[in-house]
């Protein structure tokens, strides 16, 4: 459990670092969701670095799966409906709320940005009501 | 290129913080989400760090004429709380609370070679393109 917590910790101090090193360097904020959309989206001249960026989070994946694969441990559904259902959802809706977890949940609250930090009271606590509803219907 | 290169570099290091941190174990999501069942709040401490770190940091480096391998900062400055904030954020957590993924661990999951990242990076893929149609038809205010 206190290992959980330092875990967490310590992968967090490294994502602080990782999305302070682009906005230093590139001068971007690091929202995931906003990176994937606009490589569907934008004029080609914005297009590589998001698939480097892309890349880079793939890559960084196999080197997880080698090192520690029992961090992918704990996996989605076994029902595939309930997996297409939800990459809809939050495929749909980061983009319509211009954020996930990164963009508006890390980078935009420590901006203190209004929008971010309401964005981010509203998808915890609307996951946390769909965890309890779910579990209660037996989805999970 | 030099945008490129460093993009590459960060997706990799915020990859490894994705998987040390356990967002990349959709059931410590759910035991996260979970507080009025068996509360696994240990993922808080994600947010809590990466807040501590990047809200020194933004500080720190906005003090910048402009960053390193750009002419200018492209940071979000909008203030306006729209409807399409509120409901896409919504979605976005009934999406989270039902999978738990969000973008970045799914993203990173493909390398595990599983089925059910795979299917969900391209559900979630298909409701981007989604909104992209719709927006083109409606032009949503963001």
């Amino acid at each position: 459990m206190q290992q959980d917590w330092i875990n967490a910790l310590v992968g967090g101090l490294i994502i602080g670092f990782a999305v302070s090193l682009m906005l230093y360097l590139n001068g971007r904020i690091t929202g995931i969701s906003g990176i994937i959309y606009g490589a569907l989206n934008v004029p080609k001249n914005d297009m590589r670095w998001r698939f480097f960026f892309v890349a880079g989070l793939f890559f960084g994946g196999i080197f997880l799966k080698m090192y520690k694969p029992d961090l992918f441990s704990g996996g989605l559904s076994t029902n595939m409906w309930t997996v297409v259902i939800a990459g809809l959802l939050v495929g749909f809706g980061t983009v319509l709320g211009s954020g996930c977890t990164s963009g508006h949940g890390v980078c935009g609250i420590s901006r203190l940005s209004p929008r971010s930090l309401i964005a981010t009271i509203l998808f915890i606590s609307v996951g946390v009501v769909s965890v309890f509803i779910f579990k209660r219907i037996g989805i999970l | 290129m030099k945008n490129s290169v460093s993009a590459l570099v960060v997706g990799f290091i915020f990859s490894v913080g994705l998987g040390i941190s356990g967002m990349t174990q959709p059931q410590k999501v759910f035991g996260f989400l979970d507080i009025f069942g068996n509360w696994d709040p240990s993922l808080i401490f994600v947010m809590i760090g990466a807040i501590i770190v990047h809200f020194i940091a933004f500080r720190i480096i906005k003090k910048n004429q402009k960053p390193l391998f750009s002419n200018h900062w492209h940071v979000p400055t909008k203030n306006e709380i729209t409807p399409a904030l509120i409901i896409g954020s919504t979605l976005f957590g009934i999406g989270w609370g039902l999978g738990g993924y969000c973008p970045g661990p799914a993203i990173v999951s493909l390398a595990s070679s599983e089925i059910r990242p795979i299917i969900f990076v391209i559900s979630m893929i298909c409701g981007m393109y989604l909104f992209k149609i719709l927006d083109s038809k409606y032009k949503y205010k963001r």
